[in-house]
């Protein structure tokens, strides 16, 4: 799996999710700088990182989503090309028209960074076949806004058509009030496009991927992904 | 020419901030505080003369990047 990681200045999590996926997926990542109007040639897999992207400024994600480098993101995601932004990145995803909806203020105006749990809703798609189909899993998130909001016509369509890949939960798999951190619209913690090759998530699976963690449940992804482009090639 | 952009959030989306500002005021014992939502302002000079031109260009900038449309309404005003 070739993989292309976008940098942006105020981004900070780029190099853990290099890490993460040279170690899982065997391949150094490209580290491609934000204002190239270009991929690497061979680029199965764009990633948008978590961080501050220029400070926040304006909103989450706002000014990184029109950066030069996004119009090639949007050709790539136009191709069928394998798109995953995390935290910072679902952020800019959504400012850059490639998902709905947007992220809101935590509803408690908190930054919130712990372990939570997530809900694997679905198996059959490049982005969980890693897991099972209601699989729990436990990874960190550092947000303050992670609060998912869209208007209701986006939501019923996101929730009808298996959009919604990752939703927060409490450690048995219940979805419900106590368990949704942030206040987001029916606990979604993570959205696919409506072809499915672009996922933003809140939570960073590239943050519990070796034993040194103490949790290796963010693996599945990555690892669903290359499985996902073996099988294709 | 002098311009004012004025981001506010549509009605029916929840805004924390503005609960959290509406909380403060009352316990300042600011009174007749009934709600509270927060917004953000631009003010923007244009290099040209011509309004019409100038109000193209204020839309577009709200509009590609000043407000994120999903959550947000925003207007425009020409201050001369």
């Amino acid at each position: 799996m070739k993989s292309a990681i976008l940098v942006f200045p105020g981004i900070n999590r780029e190099r853990d999710m290099a890490r993460a996926l040279r170690m899982i997926s065997g391949h150094e990542p490209a580290m491609v700088w934000h204002a190239e109007t270009s991929l690497p040639k061979g680029t199965d897999l764009v990633v948008v990182p978590g961080g501050f992207s220029y400070g926040d400024y304006l909103r989450c994600g706002a000014i990184a989503a029109r950066a030069p480098v996004m119009d090639a993101v949007r050709d790539h995601a136009a191709k069928g090309g394998l798109v995953l932004g995390v935290c910072n990145g679902f952020q800019i995803l959504c400012e850059s028209g490639l998902l709905p909806g947007v992220l809101m203020r935590n509803d408690r105006l908190k930054f919130i960074c712990k372990d939570v749990h997530l809900r694997v809703e679905r198996s059959d798609t490049p982005f969980t076949r890693g897991y099972n189909a209601g699989q729990v899993i436990r990874v960190p998130v550092a947000h303050g806004e992670g609060n998912y909001a869209a208007d209701e016509e986006t939501l019923k369509r996101l929730n009808g058509d298996g959009r919604v890949l990752y939703r927060y939960c409490s450690a048995d798999g219940e979805v419900g009030d106590l368990s949704n951190i942030n206040g987001a619209a029916h606990s979604i913690a993570g959205i696919v496009n409506e072809s499915g090759n672009v996922l933003g998530m809140m939570p960073h699976p590239e943050n519990h991927v070796e034993d040194i963690m103490g949790c290796t449940d963010g693996r599945g992804l990555f690892a669903g992904l290359v499985a996902h482009l073996d099988r294709a090639a | 020419m002098k311009a004012r952009v004025t981001v506010t959030l549509k009605t029916g989306i929840l805004d924390p901030q503005g609960k959290a500002i509406e909380g403060a005021l009352k316990s300042l014992g600011v009174d007749g505080v009934a709600s509270v939502r927060q917004g953000k302002v631009f003010d923007i000079e244009l290099a040209g003369t011509d309004k019409a031109q100038a109000e193209a260009a204020l839309k577009a900038a709200a509009d590609k990047l000043l407000a994120n449309t999903v959550i947000e309404n925003y207007r425009v005003e020409l201050l001369g």
